[in-house]
């Protein structure tokens, strides 16, 4: 950014303390939308240089929570503070310091690439040259160059994405959001929006990333956050919330489905949990929380005739996990630890 | 990442400037790719020079062509004002869009934005303009100012329909969508065109309403231009025009700034 020439008219400049190694902290955060409270009391530390993953289902209060974060939302109430800059009362500085992927594409269909890229740099004070060379720069990084001049309307979804995430590093801010940032992207795009976020947190950006995939924060951030209904649910590491949650899962597909229930039979003994047989496919999914006990379950059922056609391990699925952690009204935070429970009742 | 970066409370002077033209450039980028953004400062200068003066020039002046000198200025304030309600129009369906977001999450001037959509249009009275002169010209019309003094003429007119299209400006921000702004800025636009001296002398108006076209900002500013063209003087009206216009700006420019960052 480049130094103003008129100091004076510069109320008050500082230097972001780069000792500060809280990168957002929020109290009790909500907004409201007349009556509905999309987001009902939100609290988060995300510690800098780390990825942190916001989890939640359609409609949870992502969004919502993201645009306050970025100053695009006012809060209702409670606070917000980026590297120590209160959202509301010092927006402008705030600016300096985040870069913003959201949800939609926030680029310029008319206008090309190359133009949008211009744009932004110039807005953020890049010299002419200087813009065009970090435009030209970004878009090699991306992999736009070749589609670089024409208008965004022939664009596919994907690279509207890389343009879009590509916008929110022209000042090379320390920390940035991204909204839901691989939804609808195919598995190539998708790995190249992983690979650039891991560059970035390698380079010592704090990343805070939405998403609907429990594979996505798991693969990506250090610490995640569930949210559901405008509250966080739980909060840790992925391993801590998979732990939580309970573990992986066996499916069996069953030869014959009138064994059902004696193979339910089995699995309460052997496995000592519950085993949910679904007829109509033939299906018998467990949760599993010791692995090596399939051994003596696949042995047990040998030996009783319960013939299996087949066998897979699956981690939980974000279904799973929402089902868990929400299976209950309004869940507090504290009851993660012991949410275990909910797969063992 | 080094977090050693200077941070500022607000952008300086100089820096909103820069920001601005930059936004104005984004605005002509648009015209290049979509000129069908031009054609009503195209089409309708003409298709109204050429039907007022045939349909009324017989009526008020005898003939068309002593008309010309009264028709020519009116026209051309109705053209540039009804393209600066275009401008408020397509500023609210520019916020509407997604790169609108962007701009409120960098760190610039709030009102770069809109004072950059709204040089940009600049553009857009200037070929009005140019375009009436031009068929004006073709049908007969010969200013008695000389060509200096038409574009003085010209030039009044841009700065006054940059002023007015503040007020759009206001309207395209606080308005929900596109055709609610196109709708409160016709029913504004319609009795201050027509309740003036642009197209009818206002003696011949009954007494109450010849002292509304008289206090109207627009009928002076009209008075300007034909004092100008017709003559080349330079006199009150002219000086009139320029403060009202500076008035509006002063007015409406922070109001369209202030609503357009609390829906921020
Ligand atoms: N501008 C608004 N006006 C009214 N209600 C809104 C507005 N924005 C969001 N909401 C509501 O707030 C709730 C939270 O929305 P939000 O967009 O934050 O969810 P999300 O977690 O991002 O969902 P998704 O995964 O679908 O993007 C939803 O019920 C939504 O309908
Ligand atoms: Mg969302």
């Amino acid at each position: 950014m480049s130094a103003t020439a008129y100091p004076g008219l510069v109320t008050s400049a500082r230097r972001a303390p780069s000792h500060n190694d809280v990168a957002i902290q929020t109290q009790g955060l909500v907004k409201q939308f007349g009556s509905h409270r999309a987001v009902d009391g939100i609290d988060l530390t995300v510690q800098t240089g780390t990825v942190f993953g916001v989890l939640g289902p359609n409609g949870a209060g992502k969004t919502t929570t993201v645009r306050m974060l970025a100053t695009l939302l006012r809060p209702d109430g409670g606070r917000a503070r980026i590297f120590g800059h209160d959202v509301v009362k010092e927006e402008h500085v705030v600016r300096q310091l985040i870069g913003v992927t959201g949800q939609y594409a926030s680029v310029d269909e008319t206008l090309s690439a190359l133009e949008n890229l211009i744009i932004f740099a110039r807005l953020l004070g890049f010299s002419r040259p200087a813009a065009k060379r970090k435009a030209t720069e970004l878009l090699e990084q991306f992999g736009l160059v070749e589609a670089a001049k024409r208008p965004l309307k022939h664009f596919s979804g994907g690279m509207r994405r890389r343009l879009d995430l590509a916008a929110s590093l022209i000042a090379t801010p320390p920390l940035i959001f991204l909204d839901e940032p691989t939804t609808g992207l195919d598995p190539r795009s998708r790995a190249q929006v992983w690979d650039t976020i891991r560059r970035l947190v390698r380079e010592g950006t704090t990343v805070l990333l939405t998403t609907q995939y429990l594979d996505e924060a798991d693969q990506l951030a250090d610490r995640i956050a569930v949210i559901d209904r405008g509250r966080v649910i739980a909060e840790g590491t992925a391993d801590e919330l998979k732990a939580s949650v309970g573990q992986s899962s066996l499916h069996l597909r069953l030869a014959d489905p009138e064994d059902g229930a004696r193979a339910q039979a089995i699995v309460a003994r052997v496995l000592r949990s519950e085993a949910t047989f679904s007829p109509e496919g033939k299906r018998l999914v467990m949760p599993v929380s010791d692995p090596s006990r399939i051994a003596d379950l696949l042995v047990a059922l040998k030996e009783n005739d319960v013939d299996i056609v087949e066998f897979s391990m699956q981690k939980p699925t974000l279904d799973e996990v929402f089902l868990a952690l929400t299976g209950h009204e309004a869940t507090p935070s504290s009851e993660v630890e012991d949410s275990k429970g909910v797969e063992q009742p | 990442m080094s977090l050693s970066m200077t941070l500022h409370h607000r952008t300086s002077l100089r820096q909103t400037v820069q920001q601005s033209f930059t936004m104005a450039y984004r605005g002509l980028l648009k015209f290049r790719r979509n000129p069908e953004q031009l054609f009503d400062v195209t089409l309708q200068p003409t298709l109204f020079t050429l039907m007022f003066t045939y349909i009324f020039g017989g009526a008020i002046s005898g003939d068309a062509e002593h008309y010309l000198p009264i028709i020519i200025p009116g026209v051309l304030m109705q053209t540039v004002i009804t393209a600066s309600v275009a401008t408020g129009v397509q500023l609210r369906e520019d916020m509407d869009k997604g790169v609108f977001d962007r701009f409120r999450t960098l760190p610039i001037a709030r009102i770069a934005p809109l004072a950059g959509a709204l040089m940009a249009d600049t553009v857009r009275y200037t070929i009005a303009t140019l375009v009436t002169f031009v068929v004006g010209y073709a049908m007969g019309y010969r200013p008695q100012g000389g060509l200096g003094d038409v574009a003085l003429a010209g030039l009044l007119v841009i700065v006054c329909a940059f002023a007015i299209s503040w007020i759009f400006a206001f309207f395209g921000v606080i308005a929900r969508t596109a055709t609610s702004v196109q709708g409160i800025s016709m029913l504004i636009l319609f009795p201050l065109t027509f309740l003036s001296n642009a197209f009818v002398p206002v003696n011949t108006m009954p007494k109450w309403l010849q002292w509304f076209a008289n206090a109207n900002p627009l009928s002076h500013l009209i008075s300007a231009v034909r004092e100008l063209t017709n003559s080349g003087q330079i006199g009150d009206e002219f000086a009139i025009s320029l403060f009202a216009a500076a008035v509006i700006i002063l007015l409406f420019a922070p109001l369209a700034v202030r609503m357009y960052m609390r829906k921020a």
